[in-house]
């Protein structure tokens, strides 16, 4: 004898289709987080990258060597604080860079190809385009200064794409399951309009049954999240262990960090469940009479 | 909780020129008034159809009268907010003519739900469950549920479960209907009892012999009209 018996049943047929969509819908939305999260720090890594370095193209004067312009300007860059490491590259390197383009032989001898010298700055204190110019100037060095800004922001803006992509495609599977949880519980009111009858006649009020059906889905929707968040994280898992830091590409580099937020998935997936199971079923409740 | 110094006075039902009419059919209860005093003890009678059950409906608020106004314990019910008409039903015990049991609560379960909905604890009410499921004959029957219970027994499980919260007003649909005369003159003594602690008792009845033996005053409904027959 017992008087903690769920006042509403608590197998139902449509319990199981419905735990397998909504863990579908959260291992999509883990994936999302997680696809959002690597490319937030694939972006970061490259901006990084891009931030402490600079490339000056030098164009050797008619007196003058190439290789010994590249020299000058990397003596004069080396001078500047800071800067880090300065490398002037010769022709054979110049010529590698050029490669994927023109091909091996795609050069001929008497081509002049403008040398480059690259600078590694200081990551806590870098030096500015404009420092690295007025150097150059000073040495009397025709060169120009690329210190990737251009690259950067295109990096940058492409991350944010991508994460904003990420999270708006997870909010969207948030809203569907949202959407899922509100037809569930129409279909339970529907199902079990008999027993809410006797509830409401015996004295039960709205919120104390809408309270009913938003434990029950909390409790399932919260179940369906923990299979969702443990299939993508074991998911993610093998592709972090085949792929290593890269993970599938470089593009999206999987960190074990990445796989912490999806804790959070039962606890996100339950309360989405709640708050919509709640508003449907009250919203439904006071129309019955 | 009732608050009885406002309403201690007033009638326990009230209905001023009510009729009802499902749809665009005819009148079912046609211009009905009467009151029922708090503590009063009455039957109603009439044919199959005269509109027995549809006028407890009107008293439990599961239905709306077409014309008239209803007061239950001094309040219009008409002008009752969603919120308001759960704490009234509370206070009213009903015996369904279908029971309307929950077939996934055990007997104690569907006894004790009037007493859960307000909010007890289960310790708090385990005697008094199992006591008046003593006394409607189900005390071996605590754990079985509703669809391996009789007609009978289910009768009895649902008039349990109508008194377990001591309701300030019982009304009841033919609740000895599907029971032995021993067993209807034993809920009738649990009615009794329960008038006798202050109860209203509104029990619509075809049986004549237990109107007869309780020698109470009598409602008949005939054509959606309302008589009084003195006890």
């Amino acid at each position: 004898m017992s008087d903690a018996s769920p006042l509403l049943p608590a197998e139902d047929a449509r319990d199981g289709a419905l735990v397998f969509v909504v863990s579908a819908l959260c291992f999509l939305a883990c994936l999302a987080v997680v696809a959002a999260l690597a490319a937030s720090r694939a972006a970061g890594g490259w901006s990084a990258e891009l931030r402490n370095s600079a490339t000056v193209i030098v164009r050797p004067g008619a007196e003058e060597s190439a290789d010994a312009a590249a020299a000058r300007a990397a003596e004069a860059l080396a001078a500047v604080r800071g800067v880090g490491e300065v490398d002037a590259l010769d022709r054979g390197k110049a010529e590698a860079l050029l490669e994927p383009w023109l091909g091996k032989n795609g050069l001929p001898d008497d081509l002049t190809i403008p040398r480059l010298v690259a600078v590694d700055l200081d990551p806590h204190h870098p030096a500015t385009a404009a420092e690295l110019d007025r150097a150059l100037k000073a040495a009397n060095v025709d060169a120009t200064v690329d210190d990737h800004t251009l690259w950067l922001k295109d990096i940058l803006r492409a991350g944010l794409m991508a994460q904003a992509a990420a999270i708006g495609v997870a909010a969207l599977i948030a809203a569907a399951a949202g959407a899922v949880i509100v037809f569930a519980t129409r279909a339970g009111l529907k199902a079990r309009e008999e027993l809410v009858g006797v509830l409401h006649l015996c004295g039960a009020e709205d919120r104390y049954i809408a309270a009913l059906f938003q434990a029950r889905f909390a409790r399932l929707a919260a179940s369906a999240g923990a299979i969702g968040a443990v299939s993508a994280a074991l998911g993610m898992a093998i592709v972090r262990l085949i792929g290593g830091g890269d993970g599938v590409t470089p593009a999206l580099p999987v960190a074990w960090s990445d796989l912490l937020p999806l804790v959070l998935c039962p606890l996100a997936a339950g309360l989405i469940a709640a708050v919509a199971a709640r508003a449907t079923a009250l919203s439904l409740l006071r129309r019955m009479t | 909780m009732p608050e009885p110094a406002l309403e201690v006075a007033r009638p326990s039902v009230r209905f001023d020129d009510v009729s009802l009419a499902y749809g665009e059919g005819p009148p079912v209860l046609s211009d009905l008034s009467f009151e029922l005093e708090p503590g009063s003890f009455h039957f109603l009678t009439g044919a199959s159809g005269a509109g027995k059950t549809t006028l407890l409906k009107l008293i439990h608020m599961s239905l709306a009268p077409s014309a008239g106004a209803i007061q239950l314990f001094g309040r219009d019910t008409a002008r009752l907010s969603r919120e308001e008409i759960p704490p009234l039903r509370r206070r009213i015990g009903m015996v369904f003519h279908d029971r309307r049991l929950l077939d996934h609560l055990n007997a104690f379960e569907n006894v004790a739900l009037p007493l859960r909905l307000a909010g007890r604890k289960v310790a708090s009410y385990r005697a008094d469950v199992m006591e008046l499921l003593g006394w409607v004959g189900l005390a071996e029957k605590v754990d079985a549920y509703p669809l391996a219970l009789s007609g009978g027994e289910q009768q009895r499980l649902a008039i349990a479960r109508a008194v377990v919260g001591q309701p300030e007003l019982l009304i009841a649909d033919e609740p000895t209907g599907d029971v032995d005369h021993e067993m209807a003159v034993r809920i009738l003594r649990l009615f009794v009892e329960l008038n006798r602690l202050g109860a209203t008792v509104l029990i619509a009845t075809h049986d004549r012999d237990l109107v007869a033996r309780s020698g109470k005053p009598v409602f008949n409904l005939a054509g959606g009209a309302l008589t009084r027959q003195a006890a």
